[in-house]
Protein backbone atom coordinates (compact mmCIF):
# COMPACT_ATOMS: atom_id res chain seq x y z
CA UNK A 1 0.00 0.00 0.00
CA UNK A 2 1.38 3.37 -0.91
CA UNK A 3 1.45 6.11 1.69
CA UNK A 4 1.80 8.86 -0.90
CA UNK A 5 -0.69 11.65 -0.11
CA UNK A 6 -2.27 9.54 2.65
CA UNK A 7 -1.18 11.70 5.59
CA UNK A 8 -0.26 15.29 6.41
CA UNK A 9 1.71 16.80 9.25
CA UNK A 10 -0.38 19.69 10.54
CA UNK A 11 1.45 20.57 13.75
CA UNK A 12 4.96 20.35 15.17
CA UNK A 13 6.22 21.18 18.63
CA UNK A 14 9.44 21.19 20.61
CA UNK A 15 9.69 21.27 24.37
CA UNK A 16 12.21 23.37 26.23
CA UNK A 17 15.60 21.94 25.24
CA UNK A 18 18.95 21.64 26.99
CA UNK A 19 19.21 21.06 30.71
CA UNK A 20 15.61 21.20 31.89
CA UNK A 21 15.72 19.85 35.46
CA UNK A 22 12.26 21.24 36.29
CA UNK A 23 10.57 18.81 33.85
CA UNK A 24 10.19 15.02 33.65
CA UNK A 25 10.43 12.99 30.49
CA UNK A 26 6.65 12.69 30.35
CA UNK A 27 6.40 16.43 30.93
CA UNK A 28 8.71 17.12 27.99
CA UNK A 29 6.50 14.97 25.77
CA UNK A 30 3.38 16.72 27.05
CA UNK A 31 4.79 20.20 26.49
CA UNK A 32 5.86 19.34 22.93
CA UNK A 33 2.44 17.77 22.27
CA UNK A 34 0.62 20.84 23.56
CA UNK A 35 2.71 23.13 21.36
CA UNK A 36 2.10 20.95 18.30
CA UNK A 37 -1.62 20.80 18.99
CA UNK A 38 -1.85 24.56 19.57
CA UNK A 39 -0.04 25.23 16.31
CA UNK A 40 -2.62 23.12 14.49
CA UNK A 41 -5.46 24.87 16.29
CA UNK A 42 -6.86 21.58 17.54
CA UNK A 43 -8.03 20.34 20.93
CA UNK A 44 -6.98 17.18 22.83
CA UNK A 45 -10.29 15.45 22.08
CA UNK A 46 -9.48 15.68 18.35
CA UNK A 47 -6.67 13.13 18.87
CA UNK A 48 -7.72 9.55 18.20
CA UNK A 49 -4.27 7.98 17.81
CA UNK A 50 -1.04 8.09 19.84
CA UNK A 51 2.37 6.71 18.94
CA UNK A 52 5.40 7.17 21.14
CA UNK A 53 8.73 5.43 21.64
CA UNK A 54 10.45 4.37 24.90
CA UNK A 55 12.26 5.81 27.85
CA UNK A 56 15.63 4.87 29.34
CA UNK A 57 15.41 7.38 32.19
CA UNK A 58 11.93 6.73 33.59
CA UNK A 59 10.67 3.30 34.65
CA UNK A 60 7.47 3.05 32.61
CA UNK A 61 6.37 -0.11 30.87
CA UNK A 62 3.81 0.39 28.03
CA UNK A 63 4.81 3.98 27.42
CA UNK A 64 1.99 4.50 24.91
CA UNK A 65 -0.76 3.99 27.47
CA UNK A 66 1.27 5.70 30.20
CA UNK A 67 1.44 8.81 28.04
CA UNK A 68 -2.24 8.59 27.05
CA UNK A 69 -3.11 8.50 30.75
CA UNK A 70 -0.76 11.43 31.51
CA UNK A 71 -2.31 13.49 28.69
CA UNK A 72 -5.88 12.56 29.62
CA UNK A 73 -6.75 11.12 26.23
CA UNK A 74 -8.33 7.79 25.29
CA UNK A 75 -7.04 7.01 21.80
CA UNK A 76 -8.54 4.16 19.78
CA UNK A 77 -5.09 3.53 18.34
CA UNK A 78 -2.00 3.57 20.58
CA UNK A 79 1.45 2.08 20.26
CA UNK A 80 4.95 2.43 21.60
CA UNK A 81 7.80 1.65 19.27
CA UNK A 82 11.33 0.63 20.23
CA UNK A 83 13.52 1.21 17.20
CA UNK A 84 16.22 3.42 18.71
CA UNK A 85 17.04 6.41 16.57
CA UNK A 86 14.89 5.11 13.73
CA UNK A 87 11.79 5.44 15.90
CA UNK A 88 10.58 8.90 14.76
CA UNK A 89 10.50 8.15 11.02
CA UNK A 90 8.91 4.79 11.75
CA UNK A 91 6.39 6.36 14.12
CA UNK A 92 5.31 8.73 11.37
CA UNK A 93 5.03 5.80 8.97
CA UNK A 94 2.92 3.86 11.48
CA UNK A 95 0.73 6.94 11.94
CA UNK A 96 0.25 7.15 8.17
CA UNK A 97 -0.48 3.40 8.09
CA UNK A 98 -3.15 3.80 10.75
CA UNK A 99 -4.69 6.76 8.92
CA UNK A 100 -4.59 5.01 5.53
CA UNK A 101 -6.23 1.95 7.09
CA UNK A 102 -8.95 4.07 8.61
CA UNK A 103 -7.99 3.22 12.17
CA UNK A 104 -7.24 6.82 13.13
CA UNK A 105 -7.52 10.25 11.57
CA UNK A 106 -5.54 12.47 13.96
CA UNK A 107 -2.44 10.89 15.45
CA UNK A 108 -0.12 12.42 18.03
CA UNK A 109 3.47 11.25 17.42
CA UNK A 110 5.73 12.14 20.31
CA UNK A 111 9.07 11.25 21.90
CA UNK A 112 11.20 12.82 24.56
CA UNK A 113 13.38 12.08 27.53
CA UNK A 114 15.18 13.91 30.29
CA UNK A 115 18.49 12.35 29.28
CA UNK A 116 20.62 15.27 30.52
CA UNK A 117 19.25 15.68 34.03
CA UNK A 118 17.22 12.51 34.63
CA UNK A 119 20.43 10.51 34.99
CA UNK A 120 24.14 11.11 35.44
CA UNK A 121 26.41 11.33 32.42
CA UNK A 122 28.02 8.03 33.48
CA UNK A 123 24.59 6.41 33.74
CA UNK A 124 23.70 7.73 30.30
CA UNK A 125 26.85 6.27 28.76
CA UNK A 126 26.47 2.97 30.60
CA UNK A 127 22.79 2.57 29.72
CA UNK A 128 23.53 3.19 26.06
CA UNK A 129 26.28 0.57 26.13
CA UNK A 130 23.37 -1.89 26.22
CA UNK A 131 23.03 -1.26 22.48
CA UNK A 132 26.00 -3.58 22.05
CA UNK A 133 25.46 -7.33 22.05
CA UNK A 134 25.17 -8.33 25.72
CA UNK A 135 27.17 -11.56 25.30
CA UNK A 136 29.44 -11.13 22.29
CA UNK A 137 30.30 -7.40 22.38
CA UNK A 138 29.66 -6.02 25.87
CA UNK A 139 32.52 -7.96 27.56
CA UNK A 140 34.98 -6.08 25.32
CA UNK A 141 33.92 -2.59 26.45
CA UNK A 142 33.11 -1.32 22.97
CA UNK A 143 31.13 1.93 23.72
CA UNK A 144 28.64 3.28 21.16
CA UNK A 145 31.04 5.93 19.82
CA UNK A 146 33.47 3.03 19.39
CA UNK A 147 31.11 1.22 17.04
CA UNK A 148 30.73 4.34 14.92
CA UNK A 149 34.46 5.01 15.17
CA UNK A 150 35.13 1.65 13.51
CA UNK A 151 32.67 2.62 10.76
CA UNK A 152 34.41 5.99 10.35
CA UNK A 153 37.85 4.40 10.18
CA UNK A 154 36.74 1.91 7.55
CA UNK A 155 35.26 4.75 5.45
CA UNK A 156 38.54 6.65 5.79
CA UNK A 157 40.41 3.50 4.73
CA UNK A 158 38.26 2.76 1.66
CA UNK A 159 37.49 6.26 0.43
CA UNK A 160 40.16 8.54 1.84
CA UNK A 161 37.68 10.37 4.03
CA UNK A 162 39.46 12.62 6.51
CA UNK A 163 38.81 13.76 10.04
CA UNK A 164 38.48 17.28 8.60
CA UNK A 165 35.52 16.10 6.50
CA UNK A 166 33.75 14.85 9.61
CA UNK A 167 34.68 18.04 11.44
CA UNK A 168 32.99 20.03 8.66
CA UNK A 169 29.73 18.27 9.53
CA UNK A 170 30.01 19.40 13.16
CA UNK A 171 31.06 22.96 12.31
CA UNK A 172 28.32 23.55 9.72
CA UNK A 173 25.63 22.12 11.93
CA UNK A 174 26.74 24.29 14.83
CA UNK A 175 26.47 27.32 12.56
CA UNK A 176 22.90 26.27 11.74
CA UNK A 177 22.04 25.73 15.40
CA UNK A 178 23.13 29.28 16.22
CA UNK A 179 20.21 30.45 14.05
CA UNK A 180 17.73 28.22 15.90
CA UNK A 181 16.15 29.90 18.92
CA UNK A 182 15.63 26.59 20.78
CA UNK A 183 18.94 24.82 20.07
CA UNK A 184 20.87 23.29 22.97
CA UNK A 185 24.24 24.64 21.80
CA UNK A 186 24.77 28.40 21.62
CA UNK A 187 28.48 28.91 20.85
CA UNK A 188 30.23 28.60 17.47
CA UNK A 189 32.95 25.99 16.95
CA UNK A 190 35.82 25.72 14.48
CA UNK A 191 37.46 22.81 12.68
CA UNK A 192 40.39 23.15 15.10
CA UNK A 193 37.98 22.80 18.04
CA UNK A 194 36.61 19.55 16.62
CA UNK A 195 40.01 18.09 15.75
CA UNK A 196 41.45 19.12 19.11
CA UNK A 197 38.55 17.94 21.26
CA UNK A 198 39.03 15.23 23.86
CA UNK A 199 39.34 11.84 22.14
CA UNK A 200 36.40 9.52 22.86
CA UNK A 201 36.97 6.58 20.51
CA UNK A 202 39.58 7.19 17.81
CA UNK A 203 39.09 8.70 15.29
CA UNK A 204 36.09 10.35 16.98
CA UNK A 205 36.48 13.14 19.51
CA UNK A 206 33.92 14.73 21.79
CA UNK A 207 32.62 17.16 19.15
CA UNK A 208 32.09 14.31 16.68
CA UNK A 209 29.50 12.93 19.11
CA UNK A 210 25.88 13.97 19.55
CA UNK A 211 24.58 15.81 22.58
CA UNK A 212 22.85 14.43 25.64
CA UNK A 213 19.84 16.72 26.12
CA UNK A 214 16.54 17.00 27.88
CA UNK A 215 14.13 17.38 25.01
CA UNK A 216 10.75 16.34 23.65
CA UNK A 217 9.25 16.68 20.21
CA UNK A 218 5.81 16.06 18.76
CA UNK A 219 3.93 15.90 15.47
CA UNK A 220 0.22 15.99 14.75
CA UNK A 221 -0.48 13.75 11.76
CA UNK A 222 -3.89 13.87 10.06
CA UNK A 223 -5.73 12.42 7.14
CA UNK A 224 -5.83 14.87 4.21
CA UNK A 225 -9.58 15.19 4.71
CA UNK A 226 -9.33 16.16 8.37
CA UNK A 227 -6.22 18.29 7.78
CA UNK A 228 -8.59 20.91 6.40
CA UNK A 229 -9.75 21.45 10.01
CA UNK A 230 -6.25 22.49 11.09
CA UNK A 231 -5.32 26.15 10.97
CA UNK A 232 -1.70 25.47 9.93
CA UNK A 233 -0.36 24.73 6.46
CA UNK A 234 -0.24 20.93 5.99
CA UNK A 235 3.00 19.25 4.91
CA UNK A 236 2.49 16.12 2.84
CA UNK A 237 4.03 12.66 3.14
CA UNK A 238 5.17 11.77 -0.38
CA UNK A 239 7.08 8.58 0.32
CA UNK A 240 8.48 6.40 3.09
CA UNK A 241 10.72 3.36 3.30
CA UNK A 242 12.07 1.11 6.02
CA UNK A 243 14.60 -1.69 6.32
CA UNK A 244 16.39 -3.66 9.02
CA UNK A 245 19.67 -5.28 7.96
CA UNK A 246 21.16 -6.35 11.31
CA UNK A 247 21.27 -5.18 14.90
CA UNK A 248 24.85 -5.60 16.12
CA UNK A 249 27.87 -4.24 14.30
CA UNK A 250 29.57 -7.64 14.15
CA UNK A 251 26.67 -8.77 11.94
CA UNK A 252 26.49 -5.68 9.70
CA UNK A 253 26.66 -6.71 6.03
CA UNK A 254 29.11 -3.86 5.37
CA UNK A 255 30.76 -1.07 7.36
CA UNK A 256 30.60 1.39 4.46
CA UNK A 257 27.19 0.81 2.87
CA UNK A 258 24.07 0.52 4.99
CA UNK A 259 20.30 0.00 4.80
CA UNK A 260 19.80 3.68 4.01
CA UNK A 261 20.25 2.71 0.37
CA UNK A 262 17.28 0.34 0.40
CA UNK A 263 14.95 2.42 2.58
CA UNK A 264 15.63 5.49 0.42
CA UNK A 265 14.94 3.51 -2.77
CA UNK A 266 11.58 2.43 -1.37
CA UNK A 267 10.74 6.01 -0.37
CA UNK A 268 11.79 7.46 -3.75
CA UNK A 269 9.70 4.91 -5.60
CA UNK A 270 6.66 5.65 -3.45
CA UNK A 271 7.11 9.38 -4.01
CA UNK A 272 7.78 8.96 -7.71
CA UNK A 273 10.91 11.09 -7.55
CA UNK A 274 14.67 10.53 -7.37
CA UNK A 275 17.60 11.83 -5.34
CA UNK A 276 18.18 14.72 -7.73
CA UNK A 277 14.76 16.13 -6.82
CA UNK A 278 15.68 16.51 -3.14
CA UNK A 279 16.25 20.16 -2.19
CA UNK A 280 17.40 19.78 1.41
CA UNK A 281 17.90 16.88 3.81
CA UNK A 282 17.65 16.22 7.52
CA UNK A 283 19.98 13.26 8.12
CA UNK A 284 20.53 11.31 11.31
CA UNK A 285 23.75 12.48 12.92
CA UNK A 286 24.53 10.64 16.14
CA UNK A 287 28.18 10.93 15.01
CA UNK A 288 29.76 13.06 12.30
CA UNK A 289 30.47 10.11 10.01
CA UNK A 290 26.77 9.24 9.78
CA UNK A 291 25.45 12.11 7.59
CA UNK A 292 28.40 11.44 5.27
CA UNK A 293 27.34 7.80 4.89
CA UNK A 294 23.66 8.61 4.59
CA UNK A 295 24.17 11.30 1.94
CA UNK A 296 25.99 8.65 -0.10
CA UNK A 297 23.61 5.76 0.56
CA UNK A 298 20.50 7.89 -0.11
CA UNK A 299 22.03 8.72 -3.50
CA UNK A 300 22.42 12.43 -2.78
CA UNK A 301 26.15 12.18 -3.64
CA UNK A 302 28.16 9.37 -5.27
CA UNK A 303 29.61 6.67 -3.00
CA UNK A 304 32.84 7.82 -1.41
CA UNK A 305 32.20 11.52 -2.03
CA UNK A 306 30.27 12.23 1.17
CA UNK A 307 33.36 13.62 2.88
CA UNK A 308 34.07 16.10 0.08
CA UNK A 309 30.38 17.03 -0.04
CA UNK A 310 30.61 18.38 3.49
CA UNK A 311 34.20 19.64 3.32
CA UNK A 312 33.44 21.77 0.26
CA UNK A 313 30.44 23.41 1.91
CA UNK A 314 27.91 21.90 -0.47
CA UNK A 315 25.79 20.77 2.51
CA UNK A 316 25.95 24.15 4.25
CA UNK A 317 22.79 26.22 4.64
CA UNK A 318 23.63 28.25 1.53
CA UNK A 319 25.06 25.23 -0.33
CA UNK A 320 23.54 23.19 -3.14
CA UNK A 321 21.84 20.74 -0.77
CA UNK A 322 21.55 22.02 2.80
CA UNK A 323 21.77 19.31 5.48
CA UNK A 324 20.57 19.45 9.08
CA UNK A 325 19.49 23.05 8.94
CA UNK A 326 18.45 23.08 12.63
CA UNK A 327 21.83 21.85 13.86
CA UNK A 328 20.94 18.18 14.17
CA UNK A 329 21.68 16.00 17.14
CA UNK A 330 25.22 17.31 17.21
CA UNK A 331 24.08 20.86 18.08
CA UNK A 332 20.28 21.24 18.34
CA UNK A 333 19.26 18.37 20.66
CA UNK A 334 19.51 14.68 21.24
CA UNK A 335 17.32 12.89 23.77
CA UNK A 336 16.77 9.24 22.97
CA UNK A 337 14.13 8.62 20.35
CA UNK A 338 13.41 12.35 20.12
CA UNK A 339 16.71 13.06 18.34
CA UNK A 340 15.56 12.27 14.83
CA UNK A 341 12.12 13.74 15.49
CA UNK A 342 13.63 17.22 15.41
CA UNK A 343 14.80 16.55 11.85
CA UNK A 344 11.18 15.90 10.85
CA UNK A 345 10.04 19.00 12.73
CA UNK A 346 12.71 21.08 10.98
CA UNK A 347 11.76 19.71 7.56
CA UNK A 348 8.14 20.72 8.21
CA UNK A 349 9.14 24.24 9.23
CA UNK A 350 11.43 24.64 6.22
CA UNK A 351 8.81 23.30 3.80
CA UNK A 352 6.24 25.74 5.17
CA UNK A 353 8.76 28.56 4.76
CA UNK A 354 8.65 29.30 8.49
CA UNK A 355 12.29 28.65 9.42
CA UNK A 356 13.18 32.31 9.89
CA UNK A 357 16.88 33.16 9.77
CA UNK A 358 17.80 29.62 8.72
CA UNK A 359 15.21 29.30 5.93
CA UNK A 360 16.59 27.55 2.86
CA UNK A 361 15.87 28.98 -0.59
CA UNK A 362 14.38 25.91 -2.25
CA UNK A 363 11.82 24.29 0.01
CA UNK A 364 9.36 22.21 -1.96
CA UNK A 365 10.71 18.72 -1.16
CA UNK A 366 12.84 17.30 1.65
CA UNK A 367 14.36 13.98 2.58
CA UNK A 368 14.54 12.93 6.23
CA UNK A 369 16.50 9.88 7.33
CA UNK A 370 16.55 8.23 10.75
CA UNK A 371 18.54 5.18 11.82
CA UNK A 372 18.60 3.09 14.96
CA UNK A 373 21.11 0.75 16.54
CA UNK A 374 24.41 0.74 14.68
CA UNK A 375 22.98 1.84 11.33
CA UNK A 376 20.79 -1.24 11.81
CA UNK A 377 17.19 -0.16 11.27
CA UNK A 378 16.40 2.65 8.86
CA UNK A 379 13.47 4.90 8.01
CA UNK A 380 13.49 7.34 5.10
CA UNK A 381 10.78 9.96 4.59
CA UNK A 382 10.13 12.22 1.65
CA UNK A 383 8.03 15.22 2.59
CA UNK A 384 6.56 17.83 0.27
CA UNK A 385 5.17 21.35 0.55
CA UNK A 386 2.27 20.51 -1.75
CA UNK A 387 0.19 17.42 -2.42
CA UNK A 388 2.19 15.12 -4.72
CA UNK B 1 44.96 -6.40 30.11
CA UNK B 2 45.07 -6.01 33.87
CA UNK B 3 41.65 -6.27 35.44
CA UNK B 4 40.94 -3.72 38.16
CA UNK B 5 37.23 -3.87 38.93
CA UNK B 6 34.69 -6.41 37.84
CA UNK B 7 34.90 -6.59 34.06
CA UNK B 8 31.90 -8.26 32.40
CA UNK B 9 32.11 -12.04 32.61
CA UNK B 10 31.27 -14.61 29.96
CA UNK B 11 27.57 -15.38 30.36
CA UNK B 12 26.70 -18.69 28.72
CA UNK B 13 23.09 -19.40 27.82
CA UNK B 14 21.40 -22.26 25.99
CA UNK B 15 22.55 -20.92 22.62
CA UNK B 16 26.14 -20.19 23.62
CA UNK B 17 27.02 -22.87 26.19
CA UNK B 18 29.29 -24.71 23.75
CA UNK B 19 30.99 -21.48 22.64
CA UNK B 20 31.92 -20.45 26.17
CA UNK B 21 32.89 -23.99 27.18
CA UNK B 22 35.19 -23.98 24.17
CA UNK B 23 36.73 -20.66 25.15
CA UNK B 24 37.38 -21.97 28.65
CA UNK B 25 39.19 -24.90 27.06
CA UNK B 26 41.26 -22.58 24.85
CA UNK B 27 39.28 -23.14 21.65
CA UNK B 28 37.53 -20.57 19.47
CA UNK B 29 34.33 -22.21 18.26
CA UNK B 30 32.10 -21.30 15.35
CA UNK B 31 28.80 -22.86 14.37
CA UNK B 32 28.23 -24.71 11.10
CA UNK B 33 25.04 -25.88 9.43
CA UNK B 34 25.07 -29.60 8.63
CA UNK B 35 22.52 -29.03 5.87
CA UNK B 36 23.79 -26.04 3.90
CA UNK B 37 27.35 -25.73 5.19
CA UNK B 38 27.04 -22.09 6.29
CA UNK B 39 29.46 -21.10 9.05
CA UNK B 40 28.87 -18.23 11.46
CA UNK B 41 30.08 -16.64 14.66
CA UNK B 42 27.15 -15.61 16.86
CA UNK B 43 25.65 -18.72 18.53
CA UNK B 44 22.11 -19.52 17.43
CA UNK B 45 19.50 -22.25 17.70
CA UNK B 46 19.21 -22.47 13.92
CA UNK B 47 21.02 -21.64 10.73
CA UNK B 48 20.19 -18.08 9.66
CA UNK B 49 20.81 -19.04 6.01
CA UNK B 50 18.43 -22.02 5.63
CA UNK B 51 16.72 -22.30 9.05
CA UNK B 52 17.97 -25.83 9.54
CA UNK B 53 18.19 -26.85 13.20
CA UNK B 54 21.07 -29.21 12.39
CA UNK B 55 23.76 -26.99 13.87
CA UNK B 56 27.19 -28.11 15.06
CA UNK B 57 30.21 -26.46 16.66
CA UNK B 58 33.49 -26.37 14.75
CA UNK B 59 36.84 -25.10 15.93
CA UNK B 60 38.21 -22.05 14.14
CA UNK B 61 41.86 -21.69 13.23
CA UNK B 62 42.06 -18.64 15.47
CA UNK B 63 43.59 -16.56 12.68
CA UNK B 64 42.04 -13.49 11.18
CA UNK B 65 42.49 -9.99 9.82
CA UNK B 66 41.49 -6.64 11.28
CA UNK B 67 38.53 -5.20 9.35
CA UNK B 68 38.41 -2.03 11.43
CA UNK B 69 39.29 -0.90 14.94
CA UNK B 70 39.09 1.94 17.42
CA UNK B 71 40.99 3.04 20.50
CA UNK B 72 38.54 3.67 23.35
CA UNK B 73 39.44 6.62 25.58
CA UNK B 74 36.09 7.09 27.34
CA UNK B 75 35.24 4.01 29.38
CA UNK B 76 31.67 2.75 28.93
CA UNK B 77 31.42 1.88 32.62
CA UNK B 78 33.45 2.03 35.83
CA UNK B 79 34.68 -1.49 35.19
CA UNK B 80 36.63 -0.33 32.14
CA UNK B 81 37.92 2.93 33.64
CA UNK B 82 41.23 1.31 34.54
CA UNK B 83 41.64 -0.15 31.07
CA UNK B 84 41.65 2.98 28.86
CA UNK B 85 43.03 3.47 26.31
CA UNK B 86 42.28 0.04 24.82
CA UNK B 87 41.66 -1.32 21.33
CA UNK B 88 38.34 -2.73 20.12
CA UNK B 89 38.42 -4.36 16.70
CA UNK B 90 36.28 -6.23 14.22
CA UNK B 91 38.14 -9.37 13.16
CA UNK B 92 37.44 -11.23 9.93
CA UNK B 93 38.27 -14.83 10.82
CA UNK B 94 40.07 -16.98 8.26
CA UNK B 95 36.89 -19.11 8.05
CA UNK B 96 34.85 -16.05 7.01
CA UNK B 97 32.73 -14.92 9.97
CA UNK B 98 33.38 -11.60 11.67
CA UNK B 99 33.66 -11.10 15.42
CA UNK B 100 34.45 -8.30 17.84
CA UNK B 101 37.28 -8.43 20.37
CA UNK B 102 40.06 -6.42 21.94
CA UNK B 103 43.53 -6.36 20.45
CA UNK B 104 45.81 -7.13 23.38
CA UNK B 105 49.50 -7.61 24.00
CA UNK B 106 52.59 -6.00 22.52
CA UNK B 107 52.01 -3.21 20.02
CA UNK B 108 48.22 -3.40 20.28
CA UNK B 109 47.81 0.33 19.71
CA UNK B 110 49.90 0.17 16.52
CA UNK B 111 47.42 -2.20 14.88
CA UNK B 112 46.23 -1.37 11.36
CA UNK B 113 43.35 -2.38 9.10
CA UNK B 114 44.20 -5.58 7.22
CA UNK B 115 46.78 -6.76 9.73
CA UNK B 116 46.92 -10.44 10.66
CA UNK B 117 45.94 -11.36 14.22
CA UNK B 118 45.60 -14.57 16.15
CA UNK B 119 43.40 -15.59 19.05
CA UNK B 120 44.47 -15.71 22.65
CA UNK B 121 42.35 -16.23 25.74
CA UNK B 122 41.87 -13.88 28.66
CA UNK B 123 40.71 -15.34 31.97
CA UNK B 124 37.50 -13.71 33.20
CA UNK B 125 36.03 -15.20 36.37
CA UNK B 126 35.57 -18.93 35.90
CA UNK B 127 35.65 -18.59 32.16
CA UNK B 128 37.74 -17.15 29.35
CA UNK B 129 37.23 -14.50 26.73
CA UNK B 130 38.65 -14.91 23.22
CA UNK B 131 40.96 -11.97 22.45
CA UNK B 132 43.37 -11.26 19.63
CA UNK B 133 47.00 -10.26 19.40
CA UNK B 134 49.12 -9.16 16.50
CA UNK B 135 50.36 -12.19 14.60
CA UNK B 136 54.15 -12.31 14.22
Amino acid sequence: MTLRNKACIVGVGESEIGKVPHMTGLGLNAQAAKRALDEAGLKPSDIDGLITAYSMTEPYFMLGSVLAEYLGIQPTYAASLTAGGASPALMLMHAADAIAAGRASCVLVTAGENRATGQSRDQAVEALAAVGHPYFEHPYGPLIPGFYAMIARRHMHEYGTRREDMAAVAVQQRANALLHPNAHMKKPITTADVLGAKPIAEPLGLLDCCLISDAGGALIVMSPERAKDAKSRPVWLWGAGEITTHEHILAAPSLTEFGTKRSAEIAYRMAGIGPKDIQFAELYDCFTIVPILEAEDAGLVPKGEGGAFFREGRAARDGELPVNTHGGMLSHAHAGAAGGLFGIIEAVRQLRGEAGARQVKRHEVALVHNEGGILSQHGTLILGRERR
Amino acid sequence: MSSPGPLPLPAPNADSAAYWAGAKAGKLLLQRCRDCGATWFMSRHLCASCWSEQVESVEASGRGRVHSFTVIHRAPSAAFAGQVPYVVALIDLAEGPRMLANIVGAGAREIAIGELVRVTFEQRGDGALPQFQRAP
